[in-house]
């Protein structure tokens, strides 16, 4: 390191400058700390996903994946979420060109895309309860609905977010701390498509494999 | 309770009379003492009218000065309960012989260990950590607060409502009887249906929140808000252990909340992750909590490394030795502390091939530890060596850190580990590192930066009053220890047969009587200096010579740290610009933008609180409306977009005047 430097004669002023005489502007770190915050949720979600990997086959008698998953309903369900990304893509480019009640209708489409992916799931959870295939029926029932059931309690609280979201655009406009924030959802809502991806492929379609 | 018992049960769920321990008196009296002495402390508060004082510069402060003593307060409170249940075991374990059963039922015993191991780990060690860091970090590197202030102060009053949880759980209902990491199945349902094992689930859970937001916290402000001219490799070395120490926080906490919400799941759903039934894999929750938990040790020790790094270089009056290897060391120790978890449980029985691995890796650690202890004792060698108090716990901590250290490696080869596995030698190891590592750093800590956050020194006789007790109160606490579980005597016995062994509990309860008297030397040491704080008064700001950043500014620091942001040159920061004939400012101030109080996150911690207690106790309909409520009031609170003020520059020019006239006094 190149750390040593000459060190000026007792009473002689020193020709570093020791400090700033404006303020100081570190950059902003809320998007940083919220990518943070989403790779820990990675983690959580990374556990459930282990554990359903140790568990998906404890069927314990009950009802295995293949004879359980509906996979044309859950395409259906992976298509909104999908296009649910990309509305909210769009609903970002307006951001950036300030288009206020253009945003407002892109995330508004995005909600109710959210909103159509819960009800697929919940009626997809109905129907198992109903038939017999609850978590309480085998491990690999429990690790199921936890898994599937947390990203959906993640794309809930995503559509409560994204309302608040909008009343607060609705109110105060697109300034700075509102497209933070709408920065931060963005990301949390990509985030949950990635995971559904995931969830797709490794509990749907790995799980009706023979 | 009530004429119709549905309703009762409705409201109240499960809490019934009978869960308060009118039977038991020793919580009685315990009940009867904590209430007396806190309706003292409460009247005493409105007799001198502290209540606004209290909430408007503490409990609503986003100032991580603040927040970092009130973390410190916390820990130190539950340390005395940690200590209590501590020396209620020591007691029960140096009687209970033969015919004498001792004064603890195992019953009873059982929650005490638990709540010891809880306690200690999650409201002691990680509050004192936390508030260190908290405290230090942002003045190390120059900044005026950390990045999200009142995040912040969310992040301690969630710790709060954890540690208040575990305390209500000694009067209203009981506590986990399982072990502080409550291992199903005998934390499932059918083995523990009572409120104890929710009463560690809820807790843990919500101080988890804290702990991780936090973590996230301390990271984005340590990456992003350093002064400019402090590059990585001239960040101090307690801001670099406060790094690794938030990004394992950061990857390990969710795996914490991730395996306790299952265990919640399996408890308050029926599922079956962890039962024997169904499928359910037991074992499962042991790796995952495992894979949070080792990581989790080095959470609590790297700062305290970080701590011994800071005094030794001030008291050594030399510039820490190896330095380089100093950071690299705390990073291998970071990424290898994940590929350790397994030497918890060697015994599962996974095979030679992943018990050698894990063994292998285990002892891999030691290296980096032992390049640190190097380093320190050449950092020490033709130093101009001081012993304060700090440099003491230091010492102590070399030699006992290096006992711990090399039990450690003799636990880490499986073999050896097939016999001494849950004996009384792993809990001397343990406390051998928790106590000789991870408490004596955190007491050097606290009587290096204590005149920073206070403005004056703590008193040095009752500190090494305190010392001494501690230092041999510990040897004599646990040595015995190690012996005994070397003749094969487990853990978590509440009663023993063989009237030979009782001779080394009976060492090992003086030892404990020991450190009691350094606790109370400890307290004393607090109420001394603050009668004498005149005396001790630190006007210069530098009290021991110091050589970073937070030694430039006065103690206790402005509001804003620091009147003109450092710009940083060497790595000894504050070092550099004494040797430099460096003059403050006394002139040309300007205003400073600073975050605004709020009382948010007390609210929500308060309302966390009866969340918790409600979804322990099974009351539904509190449980709904408290979480409703929780909503609400985080939705409102990002509704308030006026987070900011100025402190305007008259303020600071009559601040900073007021400090150079000190200077002039005084120097």
């Amino acid at each position: 390191m190149s750390d040593i430097q000459a060190i000026p004669l007792p009473g002689q002023p020193s020709t570093l400058s020791f400090h700033l005489s404006e303020e100081h502007h570190p950059q902003h770190g809320t998007l940083l700390g919220f990518w943070l915050y989403l790779m820990s949720d990675c983690l959580v979600f990374a556990c459930l996903f282990a554990v359903y990997a140790v568990l998906g086959r404890n069927y314990a008698g009950g009802p295995t994946g293949a004879q359980i998953f509906e996979l044309p309903v859950v395409a259906l369900n992976t298509a909104f979420l999908l296009l649910s990304s990309i509305t909210y893509g769009f609903a970002m480019l307006e951001m950036q060109r300030n288009g206020k009640r253009a945003m407002l209708a892109w995330l508004a489409i995005t909600g109710l895309l959210g909103a159509g992916f819960l009800f697929l799931e919940l009626r997809e959870f109905g129907h198992l309860i109903a038939i017999g295939a609850g978590p309480q029926r085998s491990a690999f029932l429990s690790s199921f609905f936890t898994l599937v059931g947390t990203h959906g309690l993640h794309v809930t609280f995503g559509i409560v977010w994204l309302v608040t979201l909008m009343v607060q655009v609705g109110k105060k406009g697109l300034i700075a701390e509102n497209k933070r924030r709408l920065m931060c959802l963005s990301m949390f809502w990509h985030f949950l498509d990635v995971v559904w991806i995931g969830v797709f492929s490794f509990v749907y379609l790995m799980g009706v494999l023979p | 309770m009530s004429d119709s018992p549905d309703l009762a049960k409705l409201i109240f769920g499960r809490l019934t009379w009978d869960a308060i321990p009118f039977h038991e008196p020793i919580l009685l009296w315990t009940f009867v003492a904590v209430a007396a002495g806190g309706i003292a402390l409460l009247a005493a508060l409105t007799y001198f009218r502290l209540w606004g004082y209290l909430w408007r510069e503490w409990f609503t402060s986003i100032d991580h000065k603040k927040i970092g003593v009130m973390y410190m307060v916390l820990g130190l409170v539950m340390l005395l309960r940690g200590f209590s249940d501590a020396i209620m075991m020591r007691m029960q374990q140096a009687v209970a012989f033969g015919h004498v059963q001792g004064f603890l039922p195992p019953h009873h015993y059982d929650q005490i260990f638990t709540a010891h191991g809880v306690i200690m780990i999650f409201f002691v060690a990680m509050p004192l950590v936390t508030g260190l860091m908290n405290f230090v970090v942002p003045l190390q590197i120059g900044a005026r607060d950390v990045s999200f202030p009142f995040l912040n102060n969310f992040s301690f009053w969630m710790t709060t409502a954890g540690a208040a949880l575990i305390m209500m759980s000694l009067f209203v209902g009981e506590f986990a009887r399982t072990g502080w990491l409550a291992y199903p199945p005998l934390s499932g349902i059918a083995q523990s249906p009572d409120v104890g094992v929710d009463y560690y689930i809820w807790g843990l859970q919500i101080a988890g929140v804290g702990t991780l937001l936090s973590g996230i916290n301390l990271l984005v402000t340590i990456i992003k808000m350093r002064a400019p001219g402090m590059t990585m490799m001239r960040m101090p070395v307690f801001t670099w252990t406060a790094l690794c120490t938030n990004v394992l926080i950061v990857a390990a906490f969710p795996v914490l909340t991730a395996v306790l919400a299952l265990l919640a799941l399996d408890r308050y759903a029926g599922t079956n992750f962890f039962t024997t039934t169904l499928g359910g894999d037991a074992m499962m929750y042991v790796n995952l909590i495992w894979i949070w938990g080792h990581p989790e040790v080095y959470i609590l020790i790297l700062p305290a490394f970080g701590i011994y790094s800071e005094v030794v270089a001030t008291f050594s009056r030399k510039r820490l030795f190896g330095y380089t290897s100093m950071v690299y060391a705390t990073v291998v120790i970071t990424v290898l502390s994940y590929l350790v978890w397994l030497h918890h449980f060697f015994t599962m029985g996974s095979g030679a091939s992943v018990n050698s691995f894990f063994g292998i890796t285990t002892m891999i650690i030691s290296i980096p530890t032992g390049a640190k202890i190097f380093n320190w004792l050449f950092t020490m060698y033709r130093g101009r060596i001081t012993f304060e108090v700090p440099m003491l716990w230091t010492v102590a901590f070399m030699v006992t850190f290096t006992i711990g250290g090399m039990t450690g490696v003799m636990l880490a080869v499986p073999p050896a580990d097939f016999a001494l596995h849950n004996s009384l030698f792993l809990i001397a190891h343990f406390h051998n590192v928790i106590i000789g590592g991870v408490l004596f750093g955190l007491f050097a800590g606290i009587n290096y930066w204590f005149p920073k956050a206070f403005g004056f020194r703590l008193d040095p006789f009752w500190g090494k009053v305190s010392f001494w007790f501690w230092v041999v109160g510990f040897y004599f606490a646990f040595m015995p220890l190690y012996v005994l579980g070397l003749m094969g005597v487990t853990r978590r016995l509440n009663h023993f047969e063989d009237p030979s062994l009782q001779i080394w509990f009976q060492i090992a309860a003086f030892g404990a009587l020991l450190i009691a008297l350094g606790i109370g030397a400890m307290l004393i040491q607090f109420y001394v200096s603050f009668r004498n704080r005149e005396a001790l008064r630190d006007h210069t700001g530098d009290p021991w010579g110091g050589r970073t950043l937070e030694w430039s500014t006065s103690s206790p620091p402005p509001a804003y740290n620091f009147a003109f942001t450092p710009r940083v040159h060497n790595r000894d920061a504050w070092w550099q610009m004494k040797q430099h004939n460096y003059e403050r400012p006394t002139a040309a101030f300007i205003a400073i933008h600073m975050p605004k109080n709020t009382g948010a996150g007390v609210i929500l911690g308060g309302i966390s609180t009866v969340l918790g207690f409600a979804m322990i106790w099974h009351m539904w309909p509190l449980a709904v409306l408290s979480f409703i409520a929780l909503l609400a009031v985080a939705i409102g609170h990002t509704f308030n977009y006026q987070r900011d003020y100025h402190i305007p520059a008259d303020e600071v020019s009559r601040v900073e005047a007021a400090r150079s006239e000190l200077l002039a006094n005084h120097v």
